[in-house]
């Protein structure tokens, strides 16, 4: 291939997308001396990006050790909880850790925006070229191998010996590659998102904290209008970042709109409690990869590895998807090293990635996530009947008013089998422990 | 805590278009990167969900014109639409490099 290695545009890596797993793909390959070009988008690394705002320490230091010390972090999160909502009535459980207030930390909570030029910044400290304002619209091919992209500018072609598609959720690029099957409704949730501003105080006397804490609430039930998804509350330095999402499959069947389920979401009286007084700043959209293992594509062809969201690496029922990224970037950098040293960028050199992933805890997680999905989905009365019998059994039982103990349980149990029958009841609690527990 | 008066609030039903006055947007005023490519498919659609689940509400059925309108300046770039169309009848690309939604915090 005499004319690549004359030509001045030709790379290493070219890495498409400057999101999470963008970003640590070409911070590693330039720390390892390669010749690594990241292409973005948007105007500045960040301003395309959006998660729900949590991300983890330990799997961010697989890419930078201590990168919490230097990051702009909003709050280290020492509180997760959860709530059931049913009508005005909230089933809650949480766990709090002190432990986890100090270092080394377990999560943060983040803005992208503000987080990924950092991490952008550390990648071109490294070594890497960042090209922004700039769209990469295919692939090119030679002899059945992809040795390039071409982006929108002119002169635009871009030649590498792997490109590694780092372009989130609806990764056009690995679509052009032909690897990429078109996701379907019930594969992927849309998930609505606002920045809520609020004065420090006023945040850390709601949520119990003090100045360096943080907390996430994830609320269930009610919150979703009954279809599958969750909405979540989290902590910043000085705003909320609240949100909520369900699958696109929901939205179509139900015609609700994701604003309304927004509006909705606030309007729950334990949740306006919380913001009241707050203000609006930002209102985003995004789509997030939920089919788990079963709706992933091929994640490498000859030349090309795809990574992060791109390659459907999501786990949302433990909200992860930034480590996903983040370790398969990973993956996919200690391959490419592997593949120079080869001299070999041809689809079977390459499938070691996807070796490394099935080797990993992400594959045995995601091949999990996919069994719960799909039971969850086929379960709706884990949405609505469950929730309600639970709720209506806590308001009985806890409300005092002078009837027998034994009274209350055989109404409860009416009251139960008058729903369910003993069997289906059994039968769904033994499907659900599966479902959850692989 | 402090205790905060609770005033009579209005209705809960802030339209998107209040929301989006925050949102900052660098417009490509030449060409939508959003493009309906039949309308006579969706004329036959009898649900037009993608008038319902887009969370900025770009596209609107217009009963005059018998087609589907769509305010691309405003779209947040999710790519529901590209997956949720039940016909495939939305072609999606990304807007020019350094145009569309700009996020301050995402």
């Amino acid at each position: 291939m005499g004319r690549q290695i004359s030509n001045p545009e030709h790379f290493d890596v070219v890495v498409v997308g400057a999101g999470l797993a963008g970003t640590a793909a070409a911070y590693l390959l330039a720390k390892a001396g390669m010749r690594v070009l990241c292409i973005e988008r948007g105007e500045d690394p960040g301003t395309k990006n959006v998660m729900g705002g949590i991300l983890y320490r330990q799997p961010t230091e697989k890419i930078i050790p201590g990168w919490w010390r230097d990051a702009p972090v909003e709050r280290p999160i020492v509180e997760e909880r959860f709530w059931l909502v049913t009508g005005d009535a909230v089933i809650q459980a949480g766990f709090r850790s002190n432990r986890y207030g100090e270092e080394p930390y377990n999560a943060f909570s983040v803005l992208r925006v503000k987080f990924d030029r950092w991490f952008a910044d550390q990648a071109v400290a490294a070594g890497a070229v960042l090209v922004t304002n700039t769209v990469v619209e295919d692939v090119i091919r030679e002899d059945g191998r992809i040795v390039g992209v071409r982006t929108g500018r002119e002169e635009g072609d871009v030649y590498a010996n792997i490109v590694i598609a780092a372009d989130g959720v609806n990764s056009l690029l690995s679509k052009k590659a032909g690897l990429h099957p078109e996701l379907t409704p019930n594969h992927v949730a849309l998930a609505v998102k606002e920045i809520v501003n609020m004065t420090r105080e006023k945040i850390e006397d709601r949520f119990c904290l003090t100045p360096n804490e943080g907390a996430t609430i994830e609320i269930f039930g009610d919150s979703t209008m009954n279809m599958l998804g969750y909405g979540f509350i989290y902590t910043n330095r000085d705003s909320l970042s609240i949100g909520v999402g369900a699958l696109l499959s929901d939205f179509i069947k139900t015609k609700v709109n994701p604003n309304d389920l927004m509006e909705h979401f606030k309007a729950i009286p334990m949740v306006r409690k919380l913001l009241e007084g707050g203000e609006s700043k930002e209102y985003t959209a995004h789509l997030i990869p939920e089919g788990g293992a079963a709706a992933m594509p091929p994640v490498y062809a000859g030349g090309m590895l795809v990574v992060g969201d791109a390659a459907g690496l999501s786990n949302p029922i433990y909200r992860e998807g930034s480590n996903l990224a983040l370790l398969s970037a990973k993956m996919a950098t200690e391959t490419c090293i592997d593949a120079h040293q080869r001299g070999d960028f041809s689809a079977q050199s390459l499938a070691q990635y996807k070796r490394l992933l099935d080797e990993s805890f992400i594959m045995d997680d995601l091949r999990m996530y996919s069994k719960t999905s799909e039971f969850f989905q086929r379960k709706p009365e884990f949405l609505e009947i469950y929730p309600k019998l639970l709720s209506g059994a806590l308001h009985d039982l806890l409300t005092v008013d002078s009837v027998p103990k034994r009274e209350k349980q055989r109404r409860l149990l009416r009251q139960v089998l008058g729903q369910r029958a003993p069997w289906t009841i059994a039968r769904d609690m033994v499907g659900a422990l599966r479902a959850l527990a692989g | 805590m402090t205790e905060t008066k609770t005033a009579p609030e209005a209705e809960h039903t802030a339209r998107v278009e209040d929301k989006l006055y925050n949102v900052r947007f660098k417009t490509d005023e030449d060409q939508s990167h959003l493009v309906v490519m039949n309308s006579n498919l969706c004329a036959q659609c009898t649900d037009k969900p993608c008038t319902t689940f887009c969370p900025v509400s770009v596209y609107r059925w217009e009963t005059g014109d018998r087609k589907i309108s769509v305010s691309y300046e405003k779209c947040v770039e999710c790519g529901a639409c590209r997956i949720g169309c039940p016909y495939f009848n939305i072609e999606w690309r990304y807007p020019k490099g350094g145009f569309g939604v700009q996020y301050k915090f995402g």
